[in-house]
């Protein structure tokens, strides 16, 4: 989607504010949020894509207006009821429901040290034929999905070359709405940024982005 | 404690579609008022657990590992090998993730990735526009600059002028490389060796590398004259 989210390019936002000696976590709640948010993807009820994209689902104002982990927080809460982890019955009173069944966590301590090594599936899996090669000059197509997807506006409808061929990965447009893996190449594609960003820019200044076979077309 | 835990998740809901979750308070005259944030994520804490949806256990040793054990200095110890041995800096840059295991680091957000050198002439610089992406396993969690708007939206379009606000001044005949992290690949900068090092140990480099070096706003600095330790 054409959300605030997708902010390569924007302007206005403002000087980085750079903070020396930055904690890992700046609040107890902060480190809770995120383990919870790892602990309930050991469900599997989700994935990575569909939580990035209940990240983009935030209206903007609040996106931009909230901390990184307060909007995971919310995108929690969103997730918990729609999955049917939690009744709204339950966020109001605070408690499970009365009578309700006690579940087993999916994810235990003795299991996070393993489950933190389980890595994102890909493979170089040779059924999967790549559609672009190495050297190849691609465009990236000019698509405006309205759900999920990791081709960021600033690269649609231009012209780039594929650098590596990184194999076979899950394609998130489809994957985050269960829509299936739909399994492609991934390449490396360089584009210029004088392409990217007009006559003005450097030449001797790049972008790398990495893009599945379905954003791309032959140049 | 059922009534003190009552409504403040419903409030938390409620709030982020009214703009006031972000409204946290501190620093009233000696009092230690526990802010929103903190009642409602203990609030769904404890009704997580009561359900046994989560192990309050396996929680704390998620935020140990990422408060103790991956960070920086993980990614800092790779690059002072890749220094030491030339042998393992080209299984670094061929197959980031193996030799990055020879190492012994191995946690998510780590299994597909690229090493991407500096030299003289090159200078690249990892973002991720779209969202958060970071190389976990090397660097720990990334911290709030990173994951900011200035960053993200900028890093792309006007990368000189990003890296000058981090006192970084690259000369004008240096080729910059931007990568933005849209797929699962996770970026690592291996930054340029200081001069002055060429009778380091393998540790005292170590010591010498940032994060910021590792994900290209910085360079790692030459140590100083007389010795630095």
């Amino acid at each position: 989607m054409n959300g605030v989210h997708d902010m390569g390019g924007m302007q206005g936002m403002g000087p980085v504010q750079y903070e020396k000696n930055e904690p890992v976590f700046h609040a107890v709640w902060e480190g809770r949020v995120y383990s919870l948010n790892r602990a309930i993807r050991a469900w599997r009820k989700w994935n990575l894509d569909t939580d990035r994209h209940g990240i983009e689902l935030l209206p903007p104002a609040d996106y931009l207006r909230m901390s990184y982990y307060e909007r995971w927080f919310t995108r929690l809460l969103t997730n918990l009821v729609q999955f049917g982890f939690v009744t709204k019955e339950e966020m109001e009173s605070g408690k499970p429901a009365p009578g309700s069944s006690r579940a087993t966590p999916a994810l235990t301590a003795t299991m996070s040290s393993g489950f933190l090594s389980r890595g994102i599936p890909s493979s170089n899996d040779p059924k999967v034929r790549p559609l672009f090669k190495v050297g190849q000059r691609v465009r990236a197509r000019n698509i405006n999905p309205s759900g999920h997807t990791r081709l960021p506006r600033y690269a649609r409808g231009k012209t780039g070359t594929i650098m590596i061929d990184h194999g076979v990965y899950s394609f998130p447009d489809t994957s985050a709405h269960f829509l299936g893996e739909k399994r492609q190449h991934v390449y490396s594609v360089r584009f210029t940024a004088r392409e990217l960003w007009g006559e003005s820019a450097s030449p001797r200044h790049f972008v790398h982005i990495d893009m599945w076979d379905d954003y791309l077309e032959r140049a | 404690m059922n009534t003190t835990r009552r409504g403040f998740l419903t409030a938390a809901m409620a709030a982020a579609a009214h703009g006031q979750l972000g409204a946290q308070e501190s620093g009233h005259d000696h009092q230690e008022v526990p802010s929103d944030l903190t009642l409602r994520v203990k609030a769904l804490e404890s009704l997580l657990v009561e359900k046994g949806i989560v192990d309050p256990a396996a929680l704390d040793a998620l935020v140990d590992t990422f408060e103790h054990k991956v960070g920086p200095r993980n990614g800092a110890r790779v690059v002072a090998r890749a220094w030491a041995d030339p042998s393992y800096k080209k299984r670094l840059l061929s197959n980031a993730p193996e030799a990055i295991a020879e190492l012994g680091y191995t946690s998510g957000q780590g299994e597909h990735m690229l090493v991407v050198e500096n030299g003289p002439k090159t200078h690249n610089l990892v973002v991720c526009t779209l969202c958060s992406c970071y190389p976990w396993p090397v660097l720990g969690l990334p911290p709030v600059w990173y994951k900011s708007a200035p960053y993200r939206s900028r890093a792309v379009i006007d990368p000189r002028g990003v890296l000058a606000e981090f006192g970084l001044q690259l000369a004008e005949d240096v080729e910059l490389h931007v990568w933005d992290s849209t797929a699962e690949l996770r970026y690592l900068v291996l930054p340029e060796r200081p001069a002055g090092t060429e009778n380091m140990t393998e540790d005292q480099l170590a010591a010498l590398v940032t994060r910021d070096a590792m994900v290209g706003v910085a360079k790692v600095p030459a140590p100083r004259p007389g010795g630095n330790e």
